[in-house]
Parts: C-alpha cells; structure tokens; sequence
C-alpha cells in the first residue's frame, strides 16, 4: 500500500480504511469500484486495492451511476467530501437517490472545503469561521441525510457516523453495501477530522468532532 | 444496413439508427431543441437510456459507462453543449472514446432552436485544453449516417472524443437517404481498463506538473499519429477552379448546388468541404489553395468566421491569396446567397 497522501490527522484514511476492512470481509475487494470527485478525496486513489478513477468536481455521483448501469455486478462506491456532495454536485446526488440508483455513496463531512484553504462549505456551522466566512457563518448547515430522507425509495439506506467510531462506521458501510447488493441506493456520511483548516492540535481536533459537531449533525441511522 | 435502398426519414432517425448500427448501448440525455428527437427516439425503440436531470449528468453519464466498458452517447445543443463540455473534457483528459451528436442552435445564449454553425469552435476546443478531439460535419444525410459511425470507430481505436457536428435543419427535416450508397464498415471494440480485480488506478488530477507535461505530450503524439488518417475533406471541382470555395454542413450542401449553377455560366469555381472540422484536412487543403489557378478564397459560413478561423490557423502561411468571407451568424444560406456572392467575387 502506498504512503498516504492525506495530512497528518486528516479522517479520510480512517474512513478508507473501515471501507477496506469491509470489502476485504464480504470478499467483494476484487468487484469493487471507487470512483473519486475532486478535492482531498481524489487522494485516495491510489489507496485501497481496489479498481478506482478520478473524476471532475460534483461529478462522482454521475459517472459512478452509469458504471453500476453497464456493469450491474460492481460494487460501486461514489466517494467525495461535503462540497461535492452537498454544493455542486447536489442536484446530481439528489436525483440519484431520488431514482434509488443501487449505488454506494461515502460522504466526508468536515464542515469545510479542505483541499483548497478551508472555506466554507454546506455544511459549515452557524458561527464557524472560515477564509469565505470571516466573521463567523450566518446560516445553518446543510443536513444532506436529513433531506435524501424524504425522498428515497423503501429499501433505500442512509447514515450518518464518525471517523472516531471504528464499529459503527464498519457496520454502517456494510449495510450500505448490503443495500446496493439489494438493489437500492445508499449514502453513509462520515464526520471527518480536518485539524490542519480547523487550526486545532490533536486533542482539539477531537474536541470540535465531540462538542461542536455531533450535536449539529446526528450520528445513527437516518433511513433504512 | 436496411434491407430497402431507399429510405425518407428525418436526420434524427438517421442518428439514431447510426448510433444503433455502430454499438451504441446507451444513451444519457436531456431534452433541448433541435435534438430531442434523438432522445425521445431511443428510447421509443427500447434501447437503454436515461434521462438525465441536466446535461452534466448526461456528460459524466456517457464517462461513466464508457469508464465501465461500454459504448455510450448523448446529443445536445447550445447551452446544453456548454455544460456538456465539462464531461467531453474530462474524456479528453483520461482519453475516453465519447460521441456527442451536437445539433447547433443560434447563439450565443439561449439565441434560437434550430440552425447555425456557431459551435464549431465550442466543438473543437470547448475545453481547458488542445482540442484534442474529432469533428465530423455532415453535409446530407447519407453522411450524417456514415459520418456518425465513423465518429465512433474513430473514438473507440484512437481513444479520443468524437462530436458529430450538424443542425437542426438536418435533423428535423426528412429527407432521402440512399443505402445502397453508404458502406457498411466493421465497428471498433469496445474496451475498459477496469476489469474486475484489475486493481488499476485511472488518474484525472496530476501532482506535479512535470506528470501532466508528460501526459499531454504524449496524447500529442497520439492525437497527431490519429489526425493522419482521421481528417478528411471532399475536393469538388477545384482541379481548374479560378475561385476556392470553402464550407461545411448543409452550408456545403448549397454550396454545391451554387456551383453547378455557375459552372453552367463558365464560372471556375471549386469547393472545398472539410468533413472534418478537426483535425483539419491541412496538407490537402494547402494544396488545394495553392494550385495556381486559384486566384481567391471564399469561406461560407453561418456563423461570424469560426471556419475561416480554422482555416487561417491551419493554412501554411507561405500561401498568399486573397480572402472573402460570407458570414450570416445563426442564419441559412441559400443557394443563392453563394451564388451571387461568388459572382460578385469573380469580377
């Protein structure tokens, strides 16, 4: 395995991680996809040894969609962060999940856009600053979940967890990729760790996970 | 290939039966005028399709079935096309075969529905990078069967993305095709480097400049070694000819009709008609140019110069004749309008 890209405390390799360990126990390592959006997920790919490309900002959900059309048989796994998901690429992740495409989509919340500077992204906090957001963010964040809720299909599967949570993470990922072995679409939302644009040293970085996310954005399971 | 020669049906139908007829497995599209049709026609036939809920899902549709190994396609027009590009980018830069049937509208904007050449340079180089794609303009509907498949052989061996370049007018009208005198050709196979396990890592970001430097050149190389046999141009009647005409599409098609016309008045003209608006047909239209007997150079077009752009770029600059350009952005010209315009030339 290469070294990983990532920064020092970053959560995208804790959640990568918990992905492999599921794939590896369904033994479904080799039938895997992981198609990549923009921004610090695109680290990741080359990170798992699993089939994995590289796609535009917004765009994962799209493209992964149509790969799981031509190759049913794929475990398809559309990972990008909370910009990709929730900003830019939102009407595309909406209409997925509104027309139950049977795919699995991973999203990392860390309340910013990490890869370029920290600025505020959908699901930055009332009050969080950020370069875009200077003297705090006025509006509420952006409950991606919360929404798809209400629009998936019976037999659909959405979450939300935490990187610091190795047991709920691995066994939300495999009831996503259950749900999609089923037929149905599925997100599991990872709240992330981002210590380097949250200006935190390691226990902080914890901290802001505990006291100031988790009481904003529900960690369980949202549909399914 | 159809069991009758003879056939009176609509370019869209065309397209479609192209499309079918070249492997296509699936369509991802969005309604836009001048090419609904295409869409709607699919997917009356049964074949695999989805609607999308915009053009850049269309787009990144066609990647993601294409990244998959199958053969995919879409069709849009103007402000459809724009967002489109972001997709056809991205094919160009992990080198994926996509084909896009571009129905031009006027622009810019939203402008009109159904006719003009204004996306000839969105076609050509509508993305952040060389242009490193094919451009196949039809000129009547034998050609925009024979041309659609082309563009996807094309796409699939050389592994760059191909846009079949037409109208509305082309598409909407019905019109006599002739079978008998269209070749069939063999369709190139399809191709994924993501096979179960392969375990591959397909990149479309690069780290280091240096990385990407190196990616480009040797798409370069690539894109040049396929230019030599994919660009193409129909020469008519330019051996003698005193005047060089030069357009494509259904302008060409008039164009044509123009000639005969004056060729009756002893009026030496020729045309020049690139079928590929990229790669360009450059050797044979310097050729052409600089025969002796060309004293001018006429570029018909409906659109403000986005042909006569090509074609100063691609002309060796050593050619030295006079230019006159009859442009009419977003509006039809007629037979004509070449006509008189060539005899108004030709003093």
């Amino acid at each position: 395995m290469p070294e990983a890209k990532f920064c020092v405390g970053c959560g995208h390799p804790i959640a990568l991680m918990a992905l492999n360990k599921v794939l590896d126990e369904m033994g479904l390592t080799k039938k895997a996809v992981l198609g990549l959006d923009i921004g610090c997920s695109l680290l990741a790919w080359n990170y798992l040894p699993v089939n994995t490309f590289q796609t535009h900002h917004g765009r994962v959900t799209p493209t992964m969609l149509a790969f799981k059309r031509a190759r049913p048989g794929s475990i398809c796994l559309a990972y990008a962060g909370d910009g990709g998901s929730y900003a830019i690429g939102w009407q595309s992740l909406f209409h997925a999940a509104r027309r139950d495409e049977p795919i699995t989509v991973i999203v990392i919340n860390n309340t910013i856009y990490a890869m370029t500077g920290g600025q505020t992204a959908p699901t930055t906090m009332h009050g969080e600053k950020t370069p875009t957001s200077p003297n705090g963010y006025p509006d509420e964040p952006f409950h991606g979940p919360e929404i798809l809720k209400d629009i998936v299909k019976p037999g659909a599967y959405i979450a939300r967890t935490a990187v610091n949570d190795m047991a709920q993470m691995r066994m939300f990922i495999k009831k996503a990729i259950e749900t999609q072995q089923a037929g149905h679409f599925s997100l599991v939302e990872f709240l992330s760790l981002c210590p380097v644009n949250w200006h935190t040293n390691g226990p902080d970085t914890l901290k802001f996970l505990e006291e100031n996310m988790k009481p904003v954005f529900k960690v369980g399971e949202i549909a399914g | 290939m159809k069991e009758s020669k003879r056939d009176f049906i609509t370019g869209a139908e065309v397209v479609i039966k192209a499309c079918r007829d070249a492997g296509a497995d699936i369509m991802y599209g969005y309604p836009i005028t001048p090419t609904c049709e295409i869409l709607s026609g699919w997917i009356n036939e049964g074949y695999a399709s989805l609607q999308t809920e915009d053009e850049i899902a269309a787009g990144f549709g066609v990647c993601g079935a294409v990244l998959a190994g199958q053969k995919a396609f879409t069709a849009s027009s103007g402000p459809g096309h724009i967002l489109l590009q972001d997709a056809f980018a991205m094919a160009e830069g992990m080198r994926l075969p996509f084909v896009m049937i571009v129905g031009q509208r006027g622009g810019p904007s939203s402008g009109t529905v159904i006719y003009s050449q204004q996306e000839v340079m969105l076609s050509c180089f509508g993305g952040n990078g060389e242009g490193m794609r094919f451009v196949y303009s039809p000129s009547s509907l034998n050609e925009l069967y024979s041309l659609t498949r082309l563009a996807f052989n094309d796409a699939w061996k050389y592994r760059f993305p191909a846009v079949l370049l037409t109208d509305g007018y082309m598409l909407k009208t019905t019109g006599v095709i002739e079978w008998e005198k269209i070749k069939d050709v063999e369709n190139s196979p399809t191709f994924t480097r993501l096979s179960d396990g392969a375990n591959v890592h397909w990149p479309n970001i690069y780290t280091a400049e240096e990385e990407l430097y190196e990616e480009v050149m040797v798409m370069n190389k690539d894109y040049k070694k396929a230019a030599s046999k994919v660009a193409k141009a129909e020469e008519y009647l330019t051996k003698d000819a005193k005047i060089l005409l030069v357009a494509h599409g259904i302008v060409a098609a008039s164009a044509k009709e123009a000639i005969v016309e004056l060729r009756k008045k002893g009026v030496k003209v020729g045309l020049f008609r690139p079928t590929t608006l990229r790669p360009f047909s450059k050797k044979q239209f310097d050729k052409a140019a600089s025969n002796k007997s060309v004293k001018k150079i006429l570029v018909a077009e409906s659109s403000l110069g986005q042909l006569a752009r090509i074609v100063h770029d691609e002309m060796d600059p050593e050619i030295c004749k006079p230019f006159a350009y009859l442009q009419k952005p977003a509006l039809g010209i007629e037979i004509e309008d070449i006509y008189n315009f060539v005899l108004k030339n030709n003093k």
